[in-house]
């Protein structure tokens, strides 16, 4: 029974952190499936998010405000900053770059990335801050059943918690709203959409906006976990394979991809790892990845690829 | 006035495809050579300026010319090939690191077999590299065949962790050294020792030279038009019959080739010894801008953008001195960060195609001057 207990409790605990990642991994999707650019810049955006916030609650704190007012303001001054940065990204980039090739687009992301990247910090400084708004320690479950239980991070069980929420309310914005409409629509083809009325420069503005949005709750979740920081950044790498095995236009998708690639990876690192060496989960989603890509192009949720001359 | 072709007839079909048709071009070309070859070496036995003291030569040209070959490799891939990769990081560094086992000597002991390498020479040592990089490149291109575009550059990604892990922590590559960091073995070629800064820019300079060339005749010829249709359009190429495995396979190939021999002299020249971080995603995305600032689909451009990317920081860091208000290292390399995010939208946005069109419209413009059509 014990090593059927510490299978489960590596599987859940991997499940968890599977969770965390698909929280970047929808940020991603959002955009992806509301305007087909391949958003590098997801990553970046956490980490601005997340430092906007800490450092508004550490000013506000100081400043005698009680904790929950703090928090509501430092919440609604992160979203404003996310706004702005939706604003600019629309219009000094995007906007320019209408009907240009994913390439190109997804190219410019990655200029973004490095913009946001830099002014985030000249802005809120570059150190390591602590954000405290989710309990961190750990429960037990069933003691009685295995020896000394399963241990399960009560952060996770959080970010699990959002996470169905977030999802929810998109998969309702995206099936029922006229905006979530035109986001699809906007998806399929630029050209088209603009030439049927849809205004492509407030459309990208709401998903860019959406996208912020969902980085700020990534943000409260994985710096409540790591602390804000310059390395919160690499989460954007940690969520490109979630996105190929869920597929990139999936919000499904992006949730069980990263179910996916956070057990297989922490089962991999705790039975493979001794094996082959230490630290392999590291890559090992991406293997993962490379396996789905050569099986289903699409992953698993995404839609089938049809090419046409 | 200068730039003016009037008068130049083609007789031969030789003249009607060389590299360079216009002659302002070729006379161009041969001094920029002259110059690399003999005023850089002439200038610095003098300790004229500005090559007194090592620093422009050990700091700058040295990179320049590597990261450039580099460039080149992954313009072949991304450029004309249209295939994105994200990981020639990892592909410099499966170069430096087999060069360096090739150097040092491989010993693989097997149940059945044992093989054992003698250490080799420098220079085959890096063309191995080279070689093992190609392999290494055209297995991580194999899904190249099925997916594409984005999807692609995440399956090279995953060449870029698989890599930066496995010469971590695994052993054997770094020969067993108990820091990961490993030193390369003396610069011979053939007899002759490559110590001095401007001996070590010398022979970077004729690997850069050879391969730029090599890369430029392969773009123009046969295969180089096999890549780009498929760049412009995969399924039409493959229609008209062009081979898609042949072609993307063979642009994998040369492509992690030039990157592994890049590597290899960044590890063996530039760095003399190092350690695995040297060749981590940040040097893949570095690459990447390379390319994109300088042009995709560009020789030239490689060189341009090679340079631009090197000299930007080292600017950013001598106006403010200049101008006397100093920034702290920190404040400098975040503003770094933030002119390249915005050169590099402001560049897709005004010219897609980046400096190297920018200068062959310039060329298009003087030869019409004063006439503007």
């Amino acid at each position: 029974m014990v090593a059927f207990g510490q299978f489960l409790e590596v599987f859940i605990s991997g499940l968890l952190a599977g969770v965390l990642y698909s929280l970047v991994a929808l940020g991603f999707v959002l955009i992806f499936k509301a305007s087909g650019v391949f958003n590098f810049a997801q990553g970046a955006m956490v980490l601005l998010a997340g430092l906007a916030l800490v450092r508004s609650l550490d000013f506000l704190v100081a400043k005698g405000f009680p904790l929950w007012g703090a928090i509501a303001l430092g919440l609604l001054f992160a979203a404003v900053i996310m706004a702005i940065t939706a604003w600019i990204v629309e219009r000094f980039v995007l906007g320019p770059l209408v009907n240009q090739d994913a390439l190109t687009l997804f190219m410019s992301t990655i200029g973004i990335t490095f913009m946001i990247e830099g002014g985030a910090q000249m802005m809120f400084g570059a150190d390591v801050y602590p954000l405290k708004l989710f309990p961190t320690d750990a429960w037990f479950l069933f003691g009685n059943v295995f020896d000394g239980g399963i241990l399960v991070n009560k952060l996770d069980v959080w970010g699990g918690l959002i996470a169905a929420v977030l999802v929810g309310g998109l998969a309702l914005f995206f099936q029922r709203t006229k905006t979530g409409r035109a986001l699809r629509a906007v998806a399929d083809d630029h050209a088209a959409a603009q030439s049927v009325g849809i205004p492509l420069n407030w459309i990208w503005f709401v998903v860019w906006l959406v996208a912020g949005l969902v980085a700020l709750v990534a943000a409260t979740v994985w710096g409540t976990k790591l602390g804000v920081q310059f390395s919160i950044t690499f989460l954007a790498l940690k969520a490109l394979p979630v996105l190929i095995i869920g597929g990139f236009t999936s919000v499904p998708g992006a949730i069980v991809g990263g179910l996916i690639a956070g057990a297989g990876e922490k089962l991999a690192e705790a039975y493979l790892g001794p094996i082959i060496g230490g630290g392999i989960e590291y890559w090992f989603a991406y293997v993962l990845a490379l396996v789905v890509l050569l099986m289903r192009p699409q992953g698993l949720f995404g839609e089938r690829i049809i090419e046409r001359i | 006035m200068l730039y003016r072709e009037t008068g130049q007839f083609k007789t031969s079909y030789a003249a009607d495809m060389a590299i360079f048709p216009i002659r302002q071009d070729r006379i161009a070309f041969w001094i920029l050579l002259a110059v690399a070859f003999i005023a850089v070496p002439v200038l610095d036995a003098y300790q004229l300026w500005p090559l007194r003291g090592e620093y422009l030569i050990r700091a700058i040209l040295i990179p320049f010319l590597i990261l450039a070959l580099a460039a080149i490799g992954l313009n072949i891939l991304t450029g004309y090939c249209g295939q994105l990769s994200l990981g020639s990081g990892a592909f410099m560094a499966v170069g430096a690191y087999s060069a360096y086992k090739f150097a040092t000597g491989v010993h693989i002991p097997l149940d059945i077999l044992t093989i054992s390498i003698p250490p080799l020479p420098v220079l085959p040592s890096i063309l191995l590299g080279g070689l093992m990089s190609a392999v290494v490149g055209i297995l991580f291109g194999v899904p190249s065949l099925r997916i594409k575009g984005l999807y692609l550059a995440v399956a090279t990604l995953a060449a870029q962790f698989f890599f930066d892990w496995l010469f971590i922590r695994v052993p054997w590559f770094t020969n067993y050294t108990p820091s990961g960091s490993v030193t390369a073995p003396e610069l011979n070629f053939f007899g002759f020792y490559a110590n001095k800064p401007i001996e070590k820019y010398l022979v970077c300079l004729i690997f850069v030279t050879l391969f730029a060339l090599m890369a430029k005749n392969l773009t123009r010829g046969n295969i180089g038009r096999q890549w780009m249709a498929i760049r412009d359009m995969d399924i039409a190429a493959e229609l008209m019959g062009i081979r898609p495995l042949y072609a993307k396979l063979s642009a994998f190939a040369v492509s992690s080739f030039m990157i592994g021999v890049a590597g290899a002299l960044w590890a063996f020249i530039y760095l003399g010894s190092w350690e695995p971080l040297a060749f981590n995603i940040d040097r893949s995305f570095q690459l990447l801008f390379m390319v994109i600032i300088g042009g995709l689909g560009s020789i030239l451009g490689s060189f341009m953008g090679a340079a631009f990317i090197l000299v930007l920081p080292i600017m950013l860091d001598q106006v403010p001195h200049a101008l006397g208000m100093p920034l702290s290292v920190e404040t400098m390399s975040l503003t770094v960060f933030v002119v390249i995010g915005a050169l590099i939208c402001w560049l897709l946005i005004v010219e897609p195609h980046g400096f190297a069109r920018l200068w062959s419209t310039g060329k298009e413009k003087l030869r019409l001057w004063p006439y503007p059509y």
